[in-house]
């Protein structure tokens, strides 16, 4: 295939990954909304092995049955059977489940569309493909799904499904704004610092999207579970994990994220910086934005451990630092003027 | 509420009623407050905001030009933002208090904590608590080996895991009620790796604060053929930190001999640099062997402790201007700077020599001219047809009054514009080895071919290396300090009818571990190194 072959083949697996992922996230809705009125009795019990130990005390056993339990769902069909309409609740129930699952095979076939279009693209462009700002993005939200598959692999966080999907749509339609056909770099680019720099960022960003996620379901649930109650929790929100073990996750996914920006943003880019402008910090618009990223998530990682910032204000914090993170790659590539001016547009 | 809330609100009222803190108290109560966590951490977010109006305002160590356009947009608004500091954030008293008291409070942390951390290493692990069914993941099981068997093994174990071991010698006379326990604690370079990292932090502001006050930066055009040496007169624009001294400059020079300038002459990324590089050759110190370079983007020359660095290019039009009387007054080349991607560039010749008026041009080079119109335009960044667009001003250029002037403006007060019969200004259009003649017999200019020119940028930052270092090891901590768990575990022995009841605890201080599956896996650890076969199943899970 010559390079032109190559071009067209990642355009048009990106455009696929695009209308998938839309399936996908029309899916996941149905899911949520045909969960409108399930009841969930027990679910606690399959949540202990999430849930951190220390309050829970998670005993042994528990931990088993949450692991042979493959997740809310089984939990909730042990509990419909003891209702009073087991019936119409358990087909309800197996509706509500078989759209999930739908929604996570369309997710698993819009990642490959992905895959495959982020590496036909290096192809057709013969380097990396994070050159600009189209092709940030789709190498960005190819990390997001590859870390949220992760998750939904190895614990049950297909959950999350809906927003990441959304959110995979709505950058792909940005992207498709922001595109430009494959093509070299200029020189400034020509570096093997795009290869680290790039990659790590759009690493570090594709898990920050993954804890602003968690996040938001964090402040949801969490509010639900101080205001609801206990015999009105019906639906799709109680069949998700505690709050305490969604913001676990949240903080394992910015754990993650936060040394990896720090290398991509604090190491790496002034190198980088050094070796092609002259200087290793200069408080360009994007290092300004990258720095202030860092500061947030940094703030988010102090407040965890900080009385009365912990929980909703340290969530919010996570959700700021996100804000930030996409205005320094949307908004300072559009707006600002300085030495990132690579969007390509 | 929080029992910290509780405490500050308490603190508030006290601050409302009582009569002010007398000095050491309150000096007291003030570093208390400056060196807690939330203090830190709205400074924290306090730096994030204070750093986003630079991103918006332009900026005097970034881009002066565009502060100065600024200015001209904005008049009511730029006074205020001049008091502000608004055009120099980053250097400004209010961002500079920001991180001095968040450095501070950083210190007032780090300090105390690492004394804390070096008691703590030197400490036994803790005492066990008297009922491990308390705590959250706890087993125990029955054997007919004896306590100090089993306390022995035990440690042995944790120890070959890296644990830090320490066990309590039995307690009692009566051997029924003899307990023996195995403390033990793992996880230290948590903390390690938490000051680790804050230290970094300290350390990498330090070396940022080296290269403002001792480093220098300086930026020249050097056009193909020509030279540069490394001194403060040579450079077109230069800074340096207030401890700088001018004499530390490294005395090396350059001779450009050739710019390679290429460009994608095709498809839809059409005129987009591929390819930048200068060569030519350069003497390290006065008297050393002259060797030759090749700087790119990415790869600069480093000499001494100095670095040269590629940032810029641009064609420089080579012209000749004879004055009325025919004699040359002005000849060489003259560099236009690009203005945008297609470099259409802008520059201006003087000519103070001339006779009888002084002669300025104002005008664009475009490397690749293409008629719009009836104005010319550059459609390609490459010199294909290149062409010269100036007008002709005459006069006094204002060069005599000794006020520096910029050598890309012309200060036209004392300069009237060339106009044509018909009342328009001159335009000048020249191709290379053409040449136009003035009206009113002021003379000609010709223009002669076209040479390039590199801008280097030139510097030195001292406590880059160390910002570096200092910021590697900070991510190694950092890594240390949110994966390293600080763990804790107990085993105590009792005997009980004969044989030995012995029960296994563990807890942590950060949540997150699977405690019971930890649990089972020491305990089974401890009964497969055991001579006899296990005698009853681990009864797992209490609470």
């Amino acid at each position: 295939m010559d390079t032109e072959q190559w071009a067209t083949l990642s355009n048009n697996m990106v455009a696929a990954a695009t209308v998938i992922f839309g399936l996908a996230c029309i899916a996941y809705l149905i899911e949520w909304s045909s969960s409108r009125r399930v009841t969930v009795a027990a679910p606690v019990a399959a949540e202990a092995k999430a849930d951190a130990p220390v309050e829970a005390k998670a005993s042994t056993a528990g931990a088993e049955v949450a692991r042979s339990g493959q997740g809310s769902a089984t939990a909730v069909k042990v509990a419909a059977t003891g209702g009073g309409d087991d019936a119409a609740q358990a087909r309800r129930d197996e509706s509500a489940e078989r759209f999930g699952r739908i929604g996570l095979g369309l997710t698993v076939l819009a990642w490959l569309c992905l895959l495959v279009g982020v590496v036909s693209r290096g192809f057709a462009a013969e380097r990396v493909p994070w050159g600009n700002m189209y092709e940030f993005a789709t190498a960005g939200l190819l990390v997001v799904t590859t870390i949220f598959l992760g998750l939904v692999r190895f614990t049950n966080a297909r959950w999350l499904g809906g927003v990441v999907t959304g959110f995979a749509v709505c950058m792909l339609g940005l992207a498709f704004l922001a595109y430009v056909p494959a093509g070299p770099l200029v020189p400034a680019l020509d570096s093997y610092w795009l290869f680290l720099h790039v990659s790590a960022a759009a690493i570090a960003g594709g898990a920050f999207t993954i804890g602003a996620a968690a996040s938001i379901f964090y402040l949801v649930k969490s509010r639900a579970e101080r205001e609801t109650p206990e015999e009105e929790r019906v639906g799709y929100l109680w069949r998700l994990p505690s709050s305490t073990a969604i913001d676990q996750l949240a903080y394992r996914v910015h754990a993650f994220a936060f040394p990896i920006w720090t290398f991509a943003a604090l190491i790496a880019g002034p190198i980088w910086a050094e070796h092609a402008w002259g200087r290793y910090w200069g408080w360009d618009p994007k290092e300004v934005w990258a720095f202030i990223t860092w500061v947030v998530y940094a703030g988010y990682l102090h407040a965890r451990a900080t009385a009365g910032w912990r929980g909703k204000a340290a969530a919010i914090i996570a959700l700021i630092g996100f804000a930030t993170f996409l205005f320094d790659f949307i908004g300072v590539n559009l707006l600002a003027s300085g030495h990132h001016t690579y969007s390509g547009l | 509420m929080t029992q910290t809330e509780q405490q500050t609100s308490r603190t508030r009222d006290f601050a409302r009623t009582a009569p002010p803190l007398p000095p050491r108290q309150f000096a007291r109560w003030f570093w208390r407050q400056l060196t807690s966590m939330r203090t830190a951490l709205l400074l924290l977010l306090l730096l994030a905001l204070g750093a986003i109006p630079g991103s918006f305002i332009p900026q005097t160590k970034v881009d002066p030009a565009a502060v100065i356009r600024f200015g001209r947009e904005h008049q009511t608004l730029t006074p205020i933002f001049d008091r502000l500091g608004l055009f120099s954030v980053y250097s400004s008293p209010w961002f500079s208090a920001v991180y001095l008291l968040l450095m501070v409070s950083l210190i007032g942390c780090i300090v105390p904590r690492s004394f804390v951390y070096l008691r703590a290493l030197r400490a036994r692990p803790p005492k066990a608590p008297a009922r491990f069914d308390r705590l959250p993941a706890s087993t125990s099981y029955e054997t007919d080996e004896s306590p100090d068997e089993v306390l022995e093994r035990a440690a042995s174990v944790l120890r070959r895991r890296r644990w830090r071991v320490d066990v309590d010698a039995l307690a009692g006379d009566a051997e029924a009620e003899s307990v023996g326990v195995v403390r033990a604690e793992k996880g230290f370079l948590r903390e390690a790796g938490n000051l680790t990292f804050h230290i970094a932090a300290v350390v990498v502001l330090v070396a940022v604060a080296m290269g403002s006050l001792w480093g220098y930066k300086g930026s020249v055009i050097v056009v193909e053929g020509e030279g540069f040496s490394n001194t403060l007169t040579q450079y077109d624009d230069f800074s340096a930190g207030g401890l700088f001294n001018a004499s530390e400059l490294t005395p090396f020079s350059l001779q450009l001999d050739r710019f390679d300038a290429r460009f994608q002459i095709d498809g839809p990324q059409q005129g987009q640099p591929l390819k930048f590089e200068a060569q030519g050759s350069y003497v390290p110190e006065p008297g050393a062997d002259s060797q030759p370079f090749d700087i790119q983007v990415n790869h600069p020359l480093d000499v001494g402790n100095s670095s040269v660095f590629l940032v810029g290019q641009g064609y420089a039009p080579v012209v000749t201007v004879r004055d009325g009387k025919g004699d040359v007054v002005f000849s060489g080349p003259v560099p236009f700077l690009p203005e945008d991607a297609s470099y259409t560039s802008t520059g201006v010749i003087k000519a103070p020599d001339a006779s009888p008026q002084e002669l300025g041009f104002e005008g664009f080079f475009l490397p690749t001219a293409v008629m719009d119109g009836n104005i010319p335009r550059s459609a390609h960044p490459a010199a294909a047809n290149p062409a010269l667009a100036l007008f002709v001003y005459s006069g006094d250029l204002g060069l005599g009054d000794g006020l520096p002037q910029s050598v890309f403006a012309l200060d036209k007060n004392g300069l009237t514009q060339l106009q044509s019969a018909d009342g328009k200004p001159v335009r000048l259009l020249l191709q290379p080895g053409q040449t136009a003649r003035l009206p009113d017999g002021l003379g000609s200019i010709s223009f002669d071919g076209v040479r390039q020119f590199a801008r280097f940028e030139i510097g030195h930052s001292p406590g880059k290396m160390l910002a570096l270092g200092a910021a590697v090891l900070g991510i190694a901590g950092l890594l240390a300090s949110l994966f390293i768990r600080p763990r804790r575990a107990w085993v105590r022995t009792r005997r009980r009818n004969g044989r030995t009841l012995v029960e296994v605890a563990r807890l942590d201080r950060v949540s997150g571990a699977d405690l019971g599956a930890d649990v089972d896996q020491l305990t089974a650890e401890f009964r497969r190194s055991s001579p006899q076969p296990p005698t009853t199943g681990p009864e797992s899970g209490k609470g």
